[in-house]
C-alpha cells in the first residue's frame, strides 16, 4: 500500500452520492497529498462529511471511484477494508467514545483489535497517544466524565494509537470554546509534524481552516466550487468562494434538510 | 387546488413508500441475519461478551419473568378451575394448567416479556450508539459491528430464553399450585400427580423448542430496528417502539406457524 506516482494518497474521482434520492454529492473529484493537510470548506448540509466517510469507505459512491493508499476501496467488502483503515483513521465530530469504556479502554479498542500485544504494551501506547494530545494520565476516567474539547481529544488519541498515515477529521473544533478550538488546531499541526501524517479536515470554521490547511477545496451544490493552496483560496475572487468567506451565502435551508438524511 | 385525483395520487404514493420501507427493512433484517451466521463461524467468537449479555439479558430478566409466571399461573388455575367446575372436573385443574403453560403460556409470555425488556433495551443501546456514530467509529477502526455488537446480543438471547421459560413453567405451576389448594381445597400431591400424569417430555420439548427460535428472533429485530436507526435521539424512540411492535408481533406469529409445524411433524 503506497501512494501512486504523483503522491496522490486519496483520490475522489466523479462521485455521486444521493440519500433516500436526494442528491448530496454530484460528481466530487479530488486528490489528497502525502504530507499535507487538506481542508474541505463547505456549508452545513454541503455534504463536506459525506465526502469524508468515502474516504474510509464508511458510505459507498453511487457513482465514481475512490482510491485510498493505491488501494480501489470502491468495490471492496467490509472485511477487505481492514488494512485500508488501520493505515487511515477518522475522527468523528462528536468524538464517537464508546461511552460504556474508561479513556484507557477506548484509546486501547484498536489496539487490542489489530495488534497481538502485551497489556504492558498496550497501556504504553496508550499512555503515548494521551500524552500527545495533551491528556496524559487520564486512562481511567470515563467519557461522561470528560468536557466536550477533551472527549475530542481523546477521541484524536484513539486515531493516533495505530499510528495512522492519514487522518480525517469531521468537524474537529464545532461545538468548541475558542480556547479548544485554538487547541485542537495546534493538535492537527502538531500530529502533522510529528507523525508525518497526511491529514484530511472538514470544517466550516475559516480560523481553522487557514490555521492548518496546505490546501483548500469548496465544497458547493455537491461539486468542488474551488480548490487550491490555502493563500489562493483565501483571496480568491470565485464568486462562491467570496460568498463563503465573507459570509454573505445564502444558507440553502432545502440542502440543511437534505443532508439531515446522511446524518446518522 | 387540491383534486380527488391528487389525494388519491398521493395517498397510493405515501402506501408505495411504506411498502418499498417494508421491504427495505426485511431486506435489511435478512442481511443482518446472514453476517451474523457467518460472524458466529469466524475465529475470536466473543466469549466475554456473550457471557456479559447473558447476564444483562437472562440474570437480569429473571425477575420479570417470575412475576409474570407466578400471577399467570394463579390466574390460569382460577379460570380453569371454574370452567372445569362446570363439568365437574375441577380436580384436575393441575392437568390443564400444567398442559396450556408447557406447550404455549410458558414460552410465549416469556417471550413477550423478554421481547419488550430485552429488545427495547438492546435496541435504545445500539440505537444510540448508531445515532452518536460510535458504530461507524468500530467500523472505522477496521472492527466488525456485527461481530462486536450484534452476535453476542443474538447468542446470548437465543440461549436465555429457553432457560428463562423452564423458570417461568415452574414458577407458573407453583402459582397455580398454591391457588388450588388455597381456593379450590386440590391437594398439592394430587395436583402435581395430574401433572405428571397429562404433560409429557414432548409438550415440554415442543414449548421450548420454540423459546430458541423467539429468543433469536427479538435480539435479530431489536439489533437491525437499532443499526437502521436515523435521525438522533427521537429516532433512537421510535426505532425503540417499532422494535417491541415489531418483536412482540414476530414472536406470536412465529409461535402459530412453529406450533402448525409441529403438529404436521
Amino acid at each position: 500500500m503506497s501512494e501512486n506516482a504523483d503522491g496522490v494518497v486519496i483520490e475522489l474521482s466523479g462521485i455521486h452520492k444521493a440519500f433516500q434520492r436526494q442528491p448530496v454529492l454530484r460528481g466530487v473529484d479530488l486528490a489528497i497529498r502525502a504530507g499535507e493537510t487538506f481542508t474541505i470548506l463547505g456549508g452545513s448540509g454541503s455534504g463536506k462529511s459525506v465526502c469524508l466517510k468515502h474516504m474510509i469507505g464508511l458510505l459507498r459512491p453511487d457513482r465514481g471511484r475512490v482510491t485510498v493508499l493505491g488501494t480501489d476501496i470502491t468495490d471492496l467488502q467490509e472485511h477487505d477494508l481492514v488494512p485500508i483503515r488501520t493505515a487511515v483513521s477518522m475522527i468523528f465530530q462528536s468524538a464517537a467514545l464508546f461511552d460504556s469504556l474508561s479513556v484507557y479502554e477506548n484509546v486501547a479498542y484498536p489496539l487490542r483489535e489489530h495488534m497481538r500485544w502485551s497489556e504492558e504494551q498496550i497501556a504504553e501506547r496508550v499512555a503515548e497517544s494521551l500524552a500527545a494530545v495533551g491528556l496524559p494520565g487520564a486512562e481511567q476516567k470515563m467519557p461522561s466524565e470528560l468536557s466536550g474539547g477533551m472527549r475530542k481529544r481523546v477521541g484524536v488519541a484513539r486515531g493516533i494509537a495505530l499510528e495512522p498515515r492519514v487522518i480525517l477529521y469531521d468537524e474537529p473544533t464545532t461545538g468548541l470554546d475558542p480556547a479548544n478550538q485554538r487547541r485542537i488546531g495546534e493538535l492537527i499541526l502538531a500530529l502533522q509534524e510529528n507523525l508525518h501524517v497526511t491529514s484530511v479536515v472538514v470544517t466550516h470554521e475559516l480560523e481553522l481552516c487557514f490555521a492548518v490547511s496546505d490546501r483548500v477545496a469548496l465544497l458547493k451544490d455537491g461539486r468542488i466550487a474551488e480548490q487550491g493552496p490555502a493563500e489562493a483560496i483565501h483571496d480568491s475572487q470565485n464568486p462562491d468562494v467570496r460568498a463563503f468567506l465573507d459570509g454573505t451565502r445564502d444558507t440553502p435551508d432545502e440542502l440543511e434538510g437534505a443532508y439531515a438524511h446522511a446524518r446518522p | 387546488m387540491t383534486t380527488p385525483t391528487d389525494v388519491a395520487e398521493r395517498e397510493v404514493v405515501w402506501l408505495g413508500d411504506r411498502v418499498l420501507d417494508a421491504i427495505d427493512r426485511l431486506g435489511q433484517f435478512t442481511l443482518l441475519a446472514g453476517q451474523t451466521a457467518r460472524a458466529a463461524l469466524r475465529p475470536r467468537f466473543p466469549w466475554l461478551e456473550v457471557l456479559s449479555q447473558l447476564e444483562a439479558i437472562g440474570a437480569r430478566s429473571s425477575t420479570i419473568v417470575l412475576l409474570t409466571a407466578l400471577f399467570t399461573g394463579m390466574v390460569l388455575a382460577l379460570q380453569t378451575g371454574i370452567a372445569l367446575a362446570r363439568f365437574g372436573a375441577k380436580p384436575y385443574v393441575g392437568a390443564v394448567v400444567g398442559l396450556s403453560l408447557a406447550r404455549e403460556l410458558g414460552p410465549v409470555l416469556t417471550a413477550l416479556m423478554v421481547g419488550g425488556r430485552v429488545g427495547a433495551g438492546i435496541t435504545a443501546e445500539i440505537g444510540a450508539m448508531q445515532v452518536t456514530e460510535q458504530v461507524d467509529a468500530i467500523r472505522s477502526m477496521g472492527a466488525d459491528p456485527v461481530q462486536k455488537l450484534v452476535l453476542p446480543r443474538v447468542f446470548a438471547a437465543t440461549f436465555a430464553l429457553p432457560l428463562l421459560t423452564v423458570l417461568a413453567d415452574v414458577l407458573a405451576v407453583l402459582g397455580g399450585l398454591v391457588l388450588s389448594w388455597l381456593q379450590f381445597g386440590i391437594d398439592p400431591n394430587f395436583y402435581l400427580q395430574t401433572i405428571s400424569n397429562t404433560v409429557k417430555f414432548e409438550d415440554l420439548f415442543s414449548g421450548l423448542l420454540k423459546t430458541f427460535v423467539f429468543g433469536w428472533l427479538i435480539a435479530m429485530v431489536a439489533c437491525s430496528t437499532a443499526l437502521q436507526t436515523t435521525g438522533g435521539t427521537v429516532g433512537v424512540g421510535r426505532a425503540t417502539t417499532r422494535t417491541v411492535v415489531a418483536a412482540s408481533i414476530g414472536v406470536l406469529v412465529t409461535d402459530f406457524f412453529l406450533t402448525q409445524l409441529m403438529v404436521i411433524l
